[in-house]
């Protein structure tokens, strides 16, 4: 064998796979052109430090500010109100180990913490984290942490959750949505299940993959912090906000020149709180109508799986969802092996989370609802978002049931 | 694809040849975050030399499998006093059973891996297990348990060349695994705990006796029977006569270990359990001749297999050293020493 010739097999082009048909918006969405369009200047153009004094810092301050002002409005809150991120996993870690820091320095109740047994790993593993002895490296003396069970469909127990309220809970954080089967919680009654059991407590809701469909701004209006991705929303990767009330604090985590009102340190990225602001405002001008449209989309995609292939279960109810989740559990599939056979076809499609090497992890939300392992093991998601059009469905459609037919037997 | 050297060759061969490669690591254990072999890094290595080849790459989690066919299964037999191959078992249970039949479902005609053996195809449509070209490299043993049906289905292009042409060919085609060592110990045991650190979390360890085989006299005690092992020769100290001992024998349930000297410790035969022997091609006969290989790279020693009316025993033409239960005896062909024939495990049981 000659080297030569096999350099020449492995840069010839990868035979031709069909068409993309990307139902995994869950994960992150194509950027939109108004995002794009809007970020453009803040590469080479207006690319000022934010934190400085000159005219060119000043215009991108300027850019930063207004940004601000756009995220605010979107989200409900008040421009002091919004700190900026790197994502939503950031977002999480500050409401989280933040304000126990936070509220342990100032003598308030943080002796515990309780969230649902649904949440992101973002939010699970910071408050994992918030109950070892290494949490005293982000000024946070370990705490207990109490998981909330939720129902068959993801929906959570509130009546559990109060059972879990004590005077000693610093922080309670429950998803207004979740990531892999699209339930949307309660998250007014959450707000007020604290009120009762636990005045005091802070609440937090991750809104990142809410944010896409739902009036954030209403539904968690009680909510003392909430956190969103731009990503998730036609907006950049490596941005997302922490919407922190003002009548709640938190120490940063992230050290430095001061940033943020002293909550998050480190060069503002422009480019990416202008992109985040973009996506927001996007979604809110469209929020209705897109709402409808995908979720008309799903109910297709859902309705001709349930009903063309047998063995078939949806694991949330439309009227539960978010419009643009589809998750379905198969019967007698592998669903690493689906995922491949419809990776060949083109279409993106996924299952749980992915661990740091890359293969899936069994999936903490179906154990949570009760989904036996077995049926847990033919679970796949499908998730539709704003580049999504009927022509995804019916490929879509014909994939699956071509692959389900082929790994059937 | 491991991560290793081996399998990114066997995979460039193969794109080299023309076939149609898709790379697969498999996640067999550990949390979302592991350590030592298959670790991360190793699938990061893997999927960067699928890269460089220009083929599809998957990550596969088989942690589930993998925990209830070889973890569980390793440590419960030590509970019984048995020392288990590992790798064997996942070769036997996990690569060429679970993820042989995912390739087929997922409309593969064959799976490829790294090992150091050879696949041969005869005429009739059957094919033999072969040792690899290069000797101390080979890797038949860990194969041996392999049929027809599996062997119709794989390919292992590495066995064809020598472990040092498959590191300069890895240098040649520039793959970041060229130099990379192999790796040497069991994947579910990182070198920090040792076996003895992985069992003691899992096992109920249980002290122990040590009886000299010859007079019935207690000479020492063990902190765990479920740790020695047939054949040890570590902390048996020595015998009145000024020689070693050796562990002869291990009685879990009555908490006893049976030491003797060197010629204890050998063997004319070995008992294979009921049930564990099998053939690449058909069945061996009853006073068959055969040449037995008891470990990785042990040596091979001519025997005859007898079928007994509870199990087949591998009388050796001479004198071995006690095979210790649970262990593979592969049997290699007595006209073709080369050739795979079949394989057992030695039984539990009193050695002779």
């Amino acid at each position: 064998m000659t080297p030569g010739r096999l350099r020449r097999i492995m840069t010839a082009p990868v035979p031709g796979r069909p068409p993309t048909v990307y139902l995994d918006h869950a994960a992150t969405s194509p950027l939109r052109p108004e995002v794009a369009e809007a970020m453009a200047p803040f590469g080479a153009e207006r690319f000022g430090n934010s934190s400085g004094a000159h005219h060119v810092a000043r215009d991108a301050r300027r850019a930063l500010e207004e940004a601000r002002d756009l995220v605010a409005e979107c989200l409900g809150a008040s421009p002091g109100e919004v700190v900026f991120t790197s994502g939503g996993t950031e977002a999480a870690n500050l409401a989280i180990l933040g304000t126990l820091a936070a509220r342990q320095e100032a003598g308030l109740a943080a002796g515990a913490i309780v969230c649902s047994a649904v949440e992101h790993a973002a939010v699970l593993e910071s408050c994992r984290a918030a109950t070892r002895a290494t949490a005293r490296i982000a000024g946070v003396a370990p705490v207990e942490l109490r998981v909330a069970p939720v129902d068959g469909q993801g929906i959570l127990d509130l009546e559990a959750l109060e059972d879990l309220l004590r005077d000693d809970v610093g922080l309670v954080s429950v998803m207004l949505a979740n990531n892999e089967v699209g339930t949307v919680q309660l998250i007014g009654e959450v707000v007020g299940a604290v009120a009762r059991a636990a005045p005091g407590a802070a609440v937090h809701t991750d809104a990142v993959q809410a944010a896409s469909y739902l009036n954030v701004a209403e539904l968690a209006r009680g909510a003392d912090l909430l956190s969103v991705s731009g990503h998730k929303l036609g907006g950049p990767k490596g941005v997302g906000a922490l919407v922190v009330r003002e009548r709640v604090r938190v120490d940063p985590i992230v050290h430095g020149g001061g940033q943020e009102r002293d909550r998050r340190s480190g060069t503002h990225d422009v480019a990416g709180a202008v992109g985040l602001a973009a996506a927001l405002r996007a979604v809110a001008a469209s929020r209705r109508e897109e709402s409808a449209r995908v979720g008309a989309l799903r109910d297709r995609l859902a309705a001709a799986l349930v009903a063309g292939l047998p063995g078939t279960v949806r694991s949330v109810d439309s009227a539960r969802s978010l419009p643009g989740h589809c998750h379905l559990r198969f019967d007698g599939v592998e669903q690493e092996e689906l995922l491949v056979l419809l990776d060949e076809r083109g279409v993106c499609a996924s299952a749980g989370s992915a661990c740091a090497s890359g293969a899936l992890e069994r999936s903490h939300v179906l154990a949570a609802m009760g989904v036996p392992a077995g049926q847990a093991r033919g679970a796949v998601r499908f998730t539709l978002g704003h580049s999504t059009g009927p022509p995804d469905i019916e490929r879509a459609v014909s994939a699956v049931t071509d692959a389900v037919a082929l790994l059937r037997g | 694809m491991s991560g290793g050297v081996d399998s990114s060759v066997a995979a460039a061969l193969l794109v080299e040849q023309g076939h149609e490669v898709v790379g697969a690591t498999l996640k067999l254990w550990g949390g979302p975050s592991d350590s030592g072999c298959c670790s991360v890094a190793d699938v990061e290595d893997a999927r960067r030399v699928a890269d460089h080849l220009g083929i599809v790459h998957h990550v596969f989690n088989l942690t589930e499998d993998f925990a209830a066919a070889v973890v569980d299964p390793y440590v419960a037999s030590h509970g019984e006093g048995r020392t288990p191959n590992p790798c064997i078992e996942c070769n036997r249970h996990i690569k060429f059973d679970r993820l042989l039949g995912r390739a087929v479902r997922l409309g593969h005609d064959a799976l490829a891996t790294g090992h150091h053996a050879r696949v041969a195809a005869l005429a009739g449509g059957r094919y033999r297990l072969r040792r690899g070209v290069d000797g101390p490299k080979d890797q038949s043993y860990v194969l041996s348990m392999l049929g027809q049906d599996q062997l119709a289905r794989l390919l292992m292009p590495v066995g064809e060349i020598t472990k040092s042409k498959v590191r300069s060919l890895a240098a040649a085609l520039g793959l970041r695994t060229a130099a990379k060592p192999d790796s040497q110990d069991v994947c579910f045991i990182h070198g920090a705990e040792g076996r003895q650190g992985f069992l003691s979390r899992r096992l109920a360890l249980h002290g122990g006796t040590v009886v000299e085989g010859r007079t019935g006299s207690t000479v020492g005690t063990v902190d765990a029977v479920e740790l020695v092992t047939v054949g040890q020769r570590r902390g048996m100290g020595h015998g009145d006569d000024g020689k070693r001992r050796y562990v002869v024998a291990v009685d879990v349930a009555r908490r006893r270990v049976v030491v003797g000297g060197d010629d204890a410790v050998r063997t004319g035969e070995v008992t294979l359990e009921p049930g564990s022997l099998t053939w690449v091609d058909g069945p061996m006969a009853d006073g068959g001749r055969a040449i037995a290989q008891v470990s990785a790279h042990g040596r091979p020693a001519g025997c005859t297999l007898e079928h007994g009316p509870g199990a087949t025993v591998v009388h050796f033409d001479e004198r071995q050293r006690l095979v210790a239960p649970g262990q593979t005896v592969a049997l290699y062909d007595a006209d073709e020493p080369d050739s795979v024939a079949g394989a057992g495990i030695a039984a539990l049981g009193r050695a002779r």
